[in-house]
């Protein structure tokens, strides 16, 4: 399987579903 | 009232320096992913070496030196306004949000500085020959230092939201 980190599309794809489980995370903690 | 307005100013001008040197690092980390790494396999092999030779080094100069400020004026900060220890434990059992949303985008920026240092850094240092490998250690180095950079872009995005988010908290 490539690795999705090849791709820049994918890794912003990533690095925004990244973002909304900090934002979870940080409801959940704060 | 002259104490405070002096602190405040400090507290401006780290600030000022923490973005400044922000912009410096993550603008060629972004450089980097968006820009030169796309472009390089579209450039004729004979002009490749003007970019790997005398582009590169000098990027990978600001590019990690730009990375050591910025965490060193970010510290300075947080100290400063006197969230540091809270913001390391991102902010748990103190019921601050502020401080638990600057905490992750303190960790996640440190995770991009360590990469950049200990991880790109020696990396490239293979690939631009300033440490002697053979071709295939370069050719993994320059492997290990793109996948780090990658990362790094991928964990940019939600750093910059919690660096700019504490301002909504």
């Amino acid at each position: 399987m490539k690795n999705p980190l090849d791709s820049l599309a994918q890794t912003i794809v990533l690095g925004l579903v990244l973002t909304v489980v900090v934002v979870l995370l940080i409801h959940a903690i704060a | 009232m002259h104490e405070f307005v002096a602190l405040d100013w400090w507290n401006f001008f780290f600030r000022w320096c923490h973005i400044a040197s922000g912009v410096m690092w993550i603008g060629h980390l972004w450089y980097f992913n968006f820009t030169q790494t796309p472009t390089m396999p579209k450039i004729p092999a004979e002009l490749r070496p003007g970019v790997a030779k005398y582009i590169l080094p000098e990027a990978l100069f600001w590019f990690r030196w730009g990375a050591m400020f910025t965490i060193i004026f970010g510290l300075i900060l947080a100290w400063m306004n006197g969230y540091l220890l809270s913001a390391i434990k991102l902010g748990i059992g103190d019921g601050s949000t502020h401080n638990t949303t600057i905490g992750f985008g303190m960790w996640l920026g440190t995770i991009m500085w360590f990469n950049v240092w200990f991880i790109i850094w020696p990396n490239q240092k293979k690939n631009i020959g300033i440490t002697p490998a053979t071709p295939d250690e370069i050719k993994v180095a320059a492997r290990t230092a793109g996948l780090a950079s990658r990362v790094n872009t991928m964990l940019s995005i939600p750093m910059l939201y919690c660096m700019t988010g504490i301002h909504f908290y």
